[in-house]
């Protein structure tokens, strides 16, 4: 039987990312997918026929750019279209927009506040401000505060220093905005609800966090600090939907000589004497391998896959209480052509970005406030996208297809589990929203898939369906993700690693987990990387 | 206007003004008495004692407080007072379940728990263990001045390395857990610890009450941690009502300025701070007195104090936006009762009543009181503690009579209909629920009070009605207290000091804002 | 307040014009010959008119009309607001009157600035503030506490520049009676089409020139009445290219090109003091307390000023622009932020912000390296640069009283 030098649990774009880079270090790898396609919750999928959905994560922009380089990913047919504005409707008739242009922006914004118009500047620069002090933490491995080897020192060390480049004016500052809430930090700047509420999305999306809940200024940047081309801040579609992205992943690492198998469902990773030595599948079939990298999130991973006895008390007890927790849903829709929205002037570039409905934080907060009571909101944040307005060949011409991102939508309801009935209900409340809105929308659609957590986490093996293997809360960030002590993507099982985004750096479709993983494995067998181009500085 | 000091007009013969005779106003008088400086103490309202004053809310009844209980009284500044409180003895929490079942937490914070399973103890136990010991590594920077950015001091190094000591000593899994827990909230925590819904709501409430967060909110362990700092008799987490009651507090403050030194004016209310290019020199009276001084200490609300009693002209844009973003709304009601007699609460011994008691069922009930309060709403299910201040000081009430006080919260001061139409509302839905826990107690009620915190603002002159100057929230703490640029209780104005809640640590009776604000001018200015 | 539905549904031109016209447009895009424009403050403006350089020698010799109103323009009222904009700005407004202008920075907290302007006393307790940055927020929070308002009227208030030696003769032309007694920082308000137009003896460009403020519905027939007045006296139509040589000349520097403002800086260090920029001379220590006195004070006690803004003169006459300073000819020592050949003083001429010492204790042997591109290639260059004072040109027709009739 071929033992493999690694073997990768999950075809996600972590987990290919990961697998790309240990091949073309020379190692021999295989990567087993439990569904007949890789691709994880970056994938497009022909659900009807002639439409391509992008049926999990929906824009690009994360994905970082020195990832695509070093695995040739546009050889592989990887192109991002970087996409305009967007637009929030408000329920008096009106909407606000936000333009690529800072002229039409700011008059946009004077149309509801002179003041708020001119803030808006400051408010993005302080935004920014933060951005470029993470973004160079992103593809670093997080150093461990109690560990006293010289390499955690001296990263933490290099964390220092990227703090002590603020002044202590902003310093102190930046202690303020990453414990603050989205809600209250805007505050600060505007004083128009719909400004804010506008703004505020970037805050929550993803996370089960209202924008009035402290920690959700932060999660905005964990949004802000995507780019296109260099284009920092701005976002994209990839072409040919998500799925293009793995797609250009799984072709890269078959290039380079990698190996994956679907259809493979993993029952349990393989130990002896407490050392990974592969895993099996679900049918009985074993699989060997030197090493073995789950890009399945932590709980997932060792909570099913794992033996419990192998494993610490205490590391058990804090991947037990690990927060997941699911919080949104999703609509894929195939409409038979654009929908109207009357409110928005003719010829507007709106339509080609994203559209919502929640114009006020009270809205906004009181739409989570169903999701910890159990509920799916009753009055749903709803981000919706039509990526066909700027890249027709995800569909039959003329005809679109429009993601619906939905928050808040729990993993459970208060006490029971999804039915399919509270789904379509659920699926209900959504397009009610739509067609107060876009008048015979409902007439529009010519089929519809509806994902709440239930059925993220049956297909995409997302634990409570949250889209970004956890929380992103202050516990779970950094040296703390997902476990003190364990977040150099190494774990208590020798020759068992993780990179989804249960590590540092976390969610979104970046690749950054995967890559760092990559490198901290390589480390550990002493090898180097055949190309893994240092991360672009922030200058 | 009354006087304690016939000194009092000779202008210019003070070193320093305090403004403000609340207990960390008094704190700052005297310890800058004791330290050998002419202080003057100005005070508003007729007597001193600021939120410690009690007041008549009924014919015969008093309520000897706002705050009705003291847990987090600084030994430095008990001792300043003379202050015994070496004899008085924990009070237990109740945390009361409608069943008459309850839990109570003797000791201090619950070193023991009756009413609840040996396991359930145990597992109480390790989490007040670890909470106690993080609050500690917490408590090394509550007791001194906030490490100034950019300007780290050498004892302030020695501050690190004290909390990194201490928390090596218990091994790397304590250290990280420490990290991890630090800006949790404190629902989760809960969790992962204790299975008892009256526990997990006790803590929840705890940790929240007079912050605007719920127990599900990020960061809200902090509350907790925050309470956990104090201590009385060396014991963190002791709560006691002082020798007295509540009402011998405001007396004991008095006494010790009064003998350090401390001119008194009451009745004075400052307008105006006043200041010459970037130096405090003197403070104006209601009457159109001036006062001069090189040294001006603010006991009042930093907003107060910047807003209101500075012209703004004499500080900087930038700073007057942050103060005026101070997040300073409070969320707290208190009401008072008047009782013909001793009320009953099912299941609670009459011995036990001197304790606190505590009305939040379970976590989602502390979450769910506290939503509506983000809407301008008050909470129609709200949580409370409870205590019978006339059985620590009799002459609250006639003889067989009793008093009441219950901190209720959620009630936000911007209540969107207006708290002239919702207290009667509010104040009903709270008296039906104390009705379920003592059955029979409306036929007691004499007569009621309740304050929410448009009424404190007013009878207190806090603004927003919130007792700790501002959010205890974790970005208006530290070098953010109240905020950066005036963290270290000198401001921008050379000359003005804060002395406030509003400084850091924050609230409480601690005493600990004037405390620290007092040392430090004495460090840095000659009499 | 928010406005109401309709006021906003009004107020969506940005999506089919994305780029403003000023109220002066018609009349200069008759006269654009190079359709050359760029964006200024989401305006579209002419970088030149006919040919930057001869535009340039318009200024120098005849007069040069000059499209100002792009620059934001604030409107700050009250009986507070002398009190208010000495708080705000570094100089001392109670020196300015009912009918003077003055040249003015203002700053943040730690004494960086913020923008510099003009700021136009138009009665005992009106003023308008002109400036290149967007200031609302920071202008409305100023007013705390202060009896002031604050009005942004940029698109209301349409301004000219009416620049040269020239310019006198044209506005006599025109009929502005009493134009004569204007000296140099003056205003003073003409009749014109019904209403009245703001006339400041003012400019950019080291000159004798002025200044007009007009409505934005009175622009097109005051330019045609200076356009027609003008005939004789050689008028002509400039972009920014031109005006920017002539900026340069006299010394004066531009946010954003010579300092960077602080509110648009991600980079801490990049800020600057007054002292920073040349602009020391503006703050007033002696009068009531301002924005960033503080800071200002703290930074020239404790000589932890970090930059100095000079003029060098080079060697040569290839223009420096972005090169880099050095002394002796190894150590870097600054930045070229401007730079032209001047026609006027016939000398290589540059603005330059220099790391202290540089330029303060160390004044003497400073080198620049300029990279030409000249046919795809570099020529690169080591000149000798030497620090003089600004202006680089000082012309007596400038503040001449009453100014040359020419």
């Amino acid at each position: 039987m071929k033992k493999y030098d690694v073997v990768m649990i999950g075809g996600g774009h972590n987990g290919l990312v990961a697998a790309c880079y240990l091949q073309r270090a020379g190692l021999d790898v295989l990567v087993l997918e439990k569904n007949d396609w890789v691709g994880g919750a970056a994938t497009s999928r022909e659900l009807t026929p002639g439409f391509l959905y992008s049926n999990c994560s929906y824009v690009c922009s994360l994905f970082r750019p020195e990832i695509m380089r070093d695995l040739e990913l546009p050889k592989h047919g990887l192109q991002v279209i970087a996409y305009e504005g967007g637009a929030v409707f408000t329920r008096d008739g009106d909407y606000i927009a936000s333009y690529r242009d800072h002229d039409s922006h700011r008059r946009e914004f004077a149309r509801y506040s002179k003041r708020d118009a001119e803030a808006y500047d400051r408010y993005a620069r302080d935004v920014t401000r933060q951005c470029r002090f993470i973004q160079p933490l992103l593809m670093r491995t997080a150093p461990d505060p109690f560990s006293f080897k010289p390499r955690d020192i001296s990263e933490l060390l290099y964390l220092g220093k990227k703090f002590g480049e603020f002044s202590p004016h902003d310093m102190a500052q930046t202690l303020r905005f990453w414990t603050m809430s989205i809600s209250d930090f805007l505050d600060e700047y505007f004083e128009t609800d719909v400004i804010k509420a506008y703004l505020a999305l970037s805050g929550i999306i993803g996370t089960a966090l209202g924008p009035m809940s402290p920690g959700t200024a932060y999660v905005l940047l964990h949004h802000y600090m995507g780019e296109v081309d260099g284009s920092v801040g701005a976002w994209g579609y990839a072409r040919g939907g998500m799925g293009a992205v793995t797609q250009a992943l799984a072709s890269s690492f078959k290039a380079s000589g990698g190996t994956i198998r679907t259809g493979a469902d993993i029952a349990k990773v393989m130990t002896r004497s407490g050392r990974a030595t592969g895993v099996i599948l679900a049918d009985g079939e074993e699989v060997r391998g030197n090493l073995v990298v789950s890009n399945a999130d932590v709980k997932r991973t060792f909570l099913k896959l794992v033996e419990e006895d192998a494993l610490p008390e205490t590391f058990v007890h804090r991947v037990k209480h690990f927060k997941m927790r699911g919080s949104s849903g999703k609509l894929n829709i195939a409409l038979d052509s654009l929908p109207e929205f009357p409110a928005l002037p003719k010829g507007s570039s709106c339509i080609r970005g994203d559209l919502h409905f929640t114009d006020s934080m009270e809205r906004m907060e009181r739409a989570y406030d169903d999701w910890k009571a159990g509920r799916y909101s009753a009055d749903p944040f709803v981000d919706m996208v039509i990526p066909t307005t700027l890249d027709p060949t995800m569909a039959p011409p003329g005809k679109h297809f429009m993601s619906c991102f939905v928050q808040y939508c729990p993993p459970q309801l208060t006490g029971r589990d999804w039915t399919d009935a509270d789904r379509d209900a659920f699926a209900d409340t959504v397009v009610s929203q739509i067609a107060d809105y876009s008048p015979g929308f409902r007439d529009r659609i010519l089929h519809m898939e509806v994902r709440t957590p239930r059925e993220i986490e049956a297909e995409v093996g997302l634990t409570e369906g949250n889209i970004f293997q956890g929380e992103l809360t202050f516990d779970q960030l950094l040296f703390n993700r997902p476990v003190p002590g364990y977040a150099q993507y190494r774990t208590p099982v020798p020759g068992l690693y993780l990179c989804g985004s249960s590590t540092h750096p976390g969610g979104g479709v970046m690749g950054a987990p995967g890559r760092n993983a990559a490198a901290e494995i390589l480390r550990d067998l002493k090898m180097k990387p055949a190309e893994m181009s240092p991360a672009h500085d922030v200058i | 206007m009354t006087s304690s000091d016939p000194a009092r007009n000779i202008s210019g013969a003070f070193d320093a003004i305090v403004i403000g005779g609340g207990h960390n106003g008094m704190t700052a008088a005297t310890v800058l008495a004791k330290g050998g400086r002419k202080v003057l103490l100005l005070e508003a309202a007729e007597r001193t004692g600021g939120a410690m004053r009690g007041y008549e809310f009924h014919s015969g009844y008093r309520a000897a407080a706002l705050a009705h209980i003291v847990n987090r009284l600084d030994p430095e500044v008990a001792e300043l007072l003379g202050l015994e409180t070496r004899t008085t003895e924990a009070l237990p929490t109740i945390a009361l379940s409608l069943d008459g079942k309850h839990a109570v937490l003797r000791g201090a914070y619950g070193e023991t728990i009756d009413g609840v399973s040996t396991a359930e103890a145990k597992a109480f136990a390790a989490m007040r263990k670890k909470l106690i010991f993080q609050a500690g590594i917490l408590k090394r920077f509550l007791k001194r001045r906030p490490p100034e950015i950019g300007n780290v001091r050498m004892n302030d190094l020695g501050a690190f390395a004290g909390a990194g000591l201490s928390l090596l000593t218990r091994g790397r899994e304590e250290g990280r857990d420490f990290l991890r827990m630090l800006l949790m909230n404190v629902a989760d925590v809960a969790d992962e610890y204790l299975s008892d819904d009256r526990l997990k709501g006790l803590v929840a409430f705890d940790a929240t009450l007079g912050i605007h967060l719920g127990p599900r909110s990020p960061t809200s362990l902090l509350g907790l941690y925050y309470r956990l700092t104090g201590e009385a008799n060396g014991r963190t987490g002791m709560q006691y009502v002082p020798k007295g009651g509540m009402g011998a507090l405001a007396p004991a403050f008095e006494k010790v300025a009064r003998s350090a030194g401390v001119t008194t004016r009451t009745g004075e209310s400052v307008t105006r701070i006043l200041a010459d290019r970037g130096a405090a020199n003197g403070v104006v009276l209601a009457s159109g007195e001036q006062l001069s001084a090189p040294v001006i200490v603010s006991a009042a609300h930093p907003k107060a104090t910047f807003l209101a009693l500075c012209d703004t002209a004499d500080l900087d844009t930038g700073f007057v936006r942050a103060v005026g973003n101070i997040r300073s709304k409070g969320n707290v009601a208190k009401l008072d009762l008047a009782l013909d007699r001793l009320p009953s609460f099912t299941g609670v011994s009459t011995d036990d009543l001197r304790g606190r008691l505590v009305i939040a069922r379970s976590i989602t009930h502390v979450e769910d009181a506290f939503n509506p309060a983000k809407y301008g709403e008050f909470s129609p299910d709200p949580v409370m503690e409870i205590t019978i201040p006339s059985l620590a000081d009799p002459t609250l009430a006639p003889s067989k009579g009793a008093t009441l006080s219950a901190l209720v919260e959620f009630a936000p001061y911007d209540l969107k209909c207006g708290w002239d139409n919702g207290k009667p509302a509010f104040e009903k839905i709270i008296l039906d629920k104390l009705e379920h826990y003592a059955p029979g107690l409306s036929q007691n009620i004499v007569a009621s009070n309740l304050m929410t915190p448009a009424d404190m603002e007013m009878h207190y002159n806090l603004p927003g009605g919130h007792w700790h100057h501002g959010e205890l929230q974790a970005d208006q703490l530290l070098v953010n207290r109240p905020v950066n640029a005036a963290a270290g209780y000198a401001t921008p104005l050379s000359g003005l000091y804060l002395a406030s809640a509003g400084s850091h640590p924050g609230g409480g009776i601690s005493g600990l804002p004037g405390l620290l604000a007092a040392k430090r001018i004495l460090s840095e200015t000659r009499p | 307040m928010m406005p109401d539905l309709a006021t906003r549904l009004a107020q969506q031109k940005h999506i089919t014009t994305p780029r403003l016209e000023t109220p002066f447009h018609p009349r200069i895009a008759a006269l654009s010959e190079t359709n050359d424009w760029y964006t200024w403050a989401g305006y579209k403006a002419p970088h030149s008119v006919f040919d930057e350089e001869l535009e340039y020698f318009a200024i120098r010799s005849m007069a040069a009309l000059f499209d100002i109103s792009p620059m934001v323009k604030y409107r700050i009222a009250g009986p507070d607001a002398e009190r208010y904009l000495n708080r705000l700005t570094v100089r001392n407004v109670a020196k300015l009157a009912a009918g003077r202008v003055h040249y003015t920075a203002w700053c943040d907290d730690h004494g960086h600035v913020l923008d510099d302007g003009t700021l136009f006393q138009l009665s005992a307790d009106t003023f308008r503030l002109c400036c290149q940055e967007r200031h609302l927020p920071w202008l409305l929070d100023s007013a705390i506490g202060f009896d002031v308002g604050i009005e942004e009227e940029t698109t209301e208030i349409a301004g000219v520049a009416l620049q040269g030696p020239t310019s006198f003769a044209v506005l006599s032309k025109a009929g502005f009676e009493g134009i004569e007694r204007l000296k140099p920082f003056q205003l003073a308000d003409f009749a014109h089409d019904g209403g009245t137009v703001t006339i400041s003896r003012t400019g950019f460009t080291g000159d004798l020139g002025y200044e007009l403020f007009v409505p934005a519905a009175q622009a097109l027939s005051l330019w045609d009445r200076l356009w027609t007045a003008g005939r004789l006296h050689g008028i002509r139509a400039i972009g920014y290219a031109a005006l920017n040589r002539a900026r340069i000349e006299a010394g004066f520097i531009v946010s954003n090109a010579d300092f960077m403002t602080a509110e648009t800086t991600l980079r801490a260090d990049r800020a600057r003091m007054p002292d920073e920029i040349g602009l020391d001379w503006l703050v007033d220590m002696e009068k009531v307390n301002f924005n960033g006195r503080k800071a200002i004070l703290e930074a020239r006690r404790n000589q932890t000023l970090k930059h100095v803004l000079v003029g060098l003169e080079i060697e040569g006459n290839i223009p420096a622009d972005g090169a880099i300073v050095y002394h002796r000819r190894k150590q870097e020592a600054g930045l070229v932020t401007a730079a032209i050949w001047s026609p006027l003083a016939k000398r290589n001429i540059a603005i330059a912000s220099l790391a202290r010492p540089y330029g303060t204790r160390l004044t003497e042997d400073f080198w620049v390296e300029i990279y030409a591109m000249r046919e795809l290639q570099y020529q690169k260059m080591m000149k000798r640069a030497r620090i003089v004072p600004r202006p680089f040109i000082k012309l007596d027709r400038r503040a001449a009283n009453p100014p040359g009739l020419f």
